[in-house]
């Protein structure tokens, strides 16, 4: 394939600025309240994606709370045991659905398109609609709870516990529809994200110079593709069982309980890497920009994201130990839960190796980075002991298993995630947070956490199960049960001064730079907050620290029109030009469809034949969302005589 | 009593601790050095003293913590098989087989015999010979359940529809305390057990008393308690051998002042705790099965000194 030729074409300022005002109308934002409904500008979609999680990551921490001061004395009659066990469940489900994987989303359609120098997303609607999916289930969820109809089957849902014949009510349908929700959100997000680095990266931004956080969103997205249907069976065949009375987990009809775990577990090992792998380009995104240097070991930390990714798919049967299982097999599982700590050690040994030959700079969102090194070792070691078959027998479903997973996921991911969203808040409000304020929070919630875990292991040590609502006196659990719960406490203080953080930086906060952090990657050469169309003018990329490395004067990409929503489409490896292509106006009919879809799905709940009359309302609002509108400006543009569309990179002012 | 995995009383418990302390200070080593390894980093990464290391050879060293990472894990997955292969070995012909099987939320329990006259049923605790292997077959009549003596062994689930069976040996006589760990809904929380190592001498008498039928009542109390029991709801549930009681779906009672405790562990067994459990079984324990019988005073104090006589 030959190279789009780069023709010297005299572009001046004036022409640029006139350029840019153009595109700003043409990308400008839907606006009024059908706008709002309507909306495909993917820093709106992401940003909703990350509030609308942040949202339920402080529901699940109210709900933590609470289990907390029940488990503060024991025998505490503050909670009794219906309510706690639909705390726990609550609590669950919601940190993994709707915040980790959300959030992690919220960021990736947020930031993907500004990592790789792309005007938008592919798919907005798409987008769109999984917003509003995800809003749905979310909203389903806590209104259920509300209305006493509160999952209580723990965030796995075992059968028969969750079957028709011990799980009456409606209880377990709300959690397996929610799951239906949030596989629908997810998969939507990881075809936007595979598409986007795929096919609209900024000419000269070859596979290998895409930024570590891009990379890590395409490989957890082609996880969610392989991973969700694992799960999509499970919960199907859950309300199956208990809607039409199929017999799948029945084992007195045939059918098995244990099948239901291999599924549920063959979706929830690699869930919990759906988290951990975005953290960790986040890690290596921070440790970047606050080591002032390029990572060490690009090509390694790829390497390690996909080899987790391999092996992420090889480890559910860890979960599932003490079912007694064959011995052989349980040990080939030991084996491979033990080996993943091989790519993660890679990666830090890459990050360690950075900040040694570096220069560091320690800014709040590296301390969050810092914090991740703490907490998430610690907890990986805890993983190896837990991956041995026989130390699981003791410590399997005991609190220990709750400060590793605690070690692992808040360490590894909401670590990284709060200082990732620290780093990016200037990006996103074009307002400078408040350094003393990080410093004290990031003390706050790095106390208080270990404060509120570490007790944990020993807890699990000393015999106490997890998913219990009480505990009698005389276990010696009492002190390490209150230092839990005080820690809790302190938590929640750091996590309220992060908010105080954020919302007095908005209103009071000095207006940021375009790069304030003095980063590499393109979402900061362009200004605080990215104006409607991202970039203007897009230079061709010659380097992967653009920001760093490149030679001023880069070409300018011309040849896509500005009065037209039409983005520059390029090839998969060496993201040469390919073609130009029309990105969808707003529409009203993404959220149509995700109501009629949400309709569907809660009445589903009910009656079987919901999926008859429900699917009918949301075969019409996507008729209408995908109803060709007039002329095609392909048709326009690209007169067939012409053939593949001829695209220019410029030369222009450096 | 404690129910913690660091106080091994039996040889599977001991061995799984003898390979977590090998974790416990393989890891905590690891950890220090990483850890180490991070602050120089930062340090150094402050002082910017280090910035001509060349890319290549900070990726030696790299793979020089890569290739050791992965030895130490070699040698973690190694003695964790050889801990399972041992945990395996402890299968054997001879031993005494009890089967328990787990109820939404208390535990029963039978030793096994050859002839059926001679089987032992009870609830909630579990006497066992020191020194002797004992297979413990799990079986569950509801959901998935979890049987978990820390002192004694790791856990095994009993699933409906399965049988699994766990092989231990107490080597100390003691008292040992064991609880559910699967959840199984509304009382997980509640749903404990005791198992009693004795010297084998003791275990015999044990095992001796319990195969006799239910203690012939001897006050007019007692009798009348007796009557009470057979004329009202509890014989639907509960077996007391000897009388008309045989129900099968709630705790054997023929040796119920034999044992320590009431509601599975939640309580000590002390005519007060009786009498308020029976009086209004919800209160203790919540959602459990056993109904609410609305006995007057002096027919549960009846009740109440029967059952204590239970011996």
């Amino acid at each position: 394939m030959s190279r789009a030729p780069v023709i010297e074409l005299p572009l001046t300022d004036e022409m640029l600025s006139r350029q840019s005002r153009e595109l700003a109308r043409t990308w400008a934002p839907a606006r009024g309240i059908i706008g709002f409904f309507s909306e495909v500008d993917h820093k709106r979609i992401g940003m909703r994606f990350i509030l609308t999680a942040l949202a339920f990551f402080v529901l699940g921490g109210v709900l933590a709370a609470l289990m907390r001061l029940q488990l503060a004395f024991p025998e505490n009659t503050l909670i009794g045991p219906d309510l706690y066990n639909q705390l726990f469940t609550m609590h669950g489900t919601t940190m993994m659905f709707l915040f980790a994987v959300p959030v992690m989303e919220g960021l990736g359609l947020y930031f993907t398109p500004l990592l790789v120098g792309a005007r938008t997303i592919a798919l907005p609607r798409l987008a769109a609609f999984g917003y509003w999916i995800f809003l749905a289930g979310g909203v389903f969820l806590y209104v259920s709870f509300l209305l006493n109809i509160g999952p209580d089957n723990g965030w796995f849902s075992y059968v028969p516990l969750a079957g028709p014949e011990f799980g009456p009510g409606k209880r377990a349908d709300t959690w397996a529809q929610l799951i239906t929700f949030t596989e629908v959100a997810s998969l939507v997000g990881a075809i936007v994200t595979i598409v986007t680095i795929f096919k609209y990266r900024r000419p000269g931004m070859t596979l290998d110079r895409v930024p570590m956080f891009a990379w890590a969103e395409l490989v957890t997205s082609f996880m969610i593709i392989f991973a969700m249907p694992a799960v999509m069976l499970a919960s199907t065949t859950l309300i199956l069982d208990r809607l039409v009375g199929t017999h799948f987990f029945n084992q007195a009809e045939g059918g098995d309980p244990i099948l239901y775990q291999h599924l549920f577990w063959f979706f929830g090992h690699p869930e919990v890497y759906l988290i951990f792998l975005p953290a960790q380009g986040l890690m290596s995104t921070l440790i970047q920009a606050f080591s002032s240097r390029p990572i060490v070991g690009y090509v390694w930390l790829v390497t390690a994201l996909v080899a987790t990714a391999f092996m992420g798919f090889g480890l559910w049967v860890h979960h599932m130990f003490t079912v007694g299982l064959p011995q052989n097999g349980s040990s080939f599982f030991t084996a491979a839960s033990m080996m993943i700590a091989i790519p993660s050690g890679v990666q830090i040994f890459c990050w360690i190796a950075t900040m040694w030959t570096g220069r560091v700079r320690l800014e709040p969102p590296m301390l969050f980075a810092l914090g991740y090194f703490v907490i998430f070792i610690i907890g990986g070691m805890t993983g190896i002991m837990v991956a041995s078959v026989p130390v699981d027998l003791q410590l399997h479903d005991t609190y220990f298993v709750v400060a590793h997973l605690h070690y692992v996921l808040i360490g590894g991911a909401v670590f990284p995630l709060f200082g990732a969203l620290y780093y990016w808040f200037p990006k996103m409000t074009g307002r400078m947070p408040n350094r003393r304020l990080g410093m004290i929070s990031f003390w706050l919630l790095f106390i208080g956490f270990n404060l509120t875990f570490f007790p944990m292991h020993q807890l699990g040590m000393i015999g106490m199960p997890r998913r219990v609502y009480t505990y009698l006196p005389g276990l010696g659990w009492e002190t390490l049960n209150l230092a839990a719960t005080a820690g809790a406490i302190t938590m929640a203080i750091g996590a309220l001064t992060l908010t105080v953080n954020a919302v007095y930086a908005l209103r009071r906060g000095e207006a940021a730079a375009a790069n304030p952090w003095q980063a590499s990657t393109l979402e900061w050469s362009t200004s605080s907050p990215p104006p409607p169309h991202n970039f203007s003018p897009e230079r061709v990329i010659a380097s992967r620290d653009p920001l760093w490395d490149d030679p001023p004067g880069q070409p300018i990409v011309v040849g896509v029109r500005s009065d037209k929503r039409e983005v520059l489409v390029t090839r998969l490896l060496d993201a040469e030009p390919d073609h130009r292509y029309h990105s969808p106006e707003p529409s009203i009919w993404p959220f149509v469809t995700a109501m009629a879809t949400t309709f569907m799905l809660i009445w589903s709940i009910f009656s079987p034949w919901a999926l008859v009359w429900g699917s009918i309302p949301p075969a019409i609002a996507m008729i209408f969302w995908f109803w060709p509108r007039g002329r095609s400006i392909d048709d326009e543009t690209h007169p067939p005589e012409k053939g593949r569309p001829q695209l220019e990179a410029a030369t222009g002012p450096a | 009593m404690l129910q913690s995995v660091l106080h091994a009383a039996g040889i599977q418990s001991a061995r799984i601790e003898a390979l977590w302390w090998v974790m416990f200070w393989v890891t905590t080593a690891v950890t220090l050095v990483v850890l180490a390894l991070v602050v120089v980093a930062v340090r150094r990464g402050l002082a910017a003293d280090a910035m001509d290391v060349t890319e290549r050879s900070s990726l030696r060293r790299v793979a020089v913590g890569t290739v050791l990472t992965a030895v130490i894990l070699l040698g973690l997955i190694g003695g964790s098989v050889i801990t399972s292969r041992a945990l395996a070995s402890q299968r054997s012909a001879d031993a005494l087989m009890i089967e328990v099987t787990a109820y939404q939320w208390w535990w029963a329990v039978e030793y096994q015999h050859p002839e059926p006259e001679q089987r032992v049923r009870t609830a909630n605790e579990l006497h066992i010979p020191v020194g002797k292997t004992v297979a413990i077959k799990l079986l569950a009549n509801d959901v998935i359940h979890s049987f978990w003596v820390p002192a004694l062994h790791g856990k095994l689930d009993a699933i409906p529809g399965h049988e699994a069976t766990l092989w231990l040996r107490a080597d100390q006589a003691g008292v040992y305390r064991g609880q559910c760990a699967e959840y199984c809904g509304h009382q997980h929380a509640h749903m404990a057990f005791v198992v009693i190592a004795e010297p084998p001498d003791v275990f015999e008498r044990w095992i001796q008393a319990q195969r006799q039928t239910a203690h012939a009542p001897a006050t007019e109390q007692e009798q009348r308690g007796l009557h009470l029991v057979q004329r009202t709801a509890c014989v639907m549930c509960h077996t007391i051998r000897g009388t008309a009681a045989g129900g099968r779906i709630a705790p054997d009672l023929t040796h119920f002042a034999s044992r320590s405790t009431i509601g599975a562990g939640t309580r000590p067994r002390t005519r007060e705790y009786l009498d308020q459990w029976i009086k209004d079984p919800q209160a203790i324990k919540p959602g459990n099965r056993m109904p609410t019988l609305g006995l007057s005073d002096a027919d549960r104090s009846a009740i109440v000194a029967y059952l204590e006589q239970l011996r």
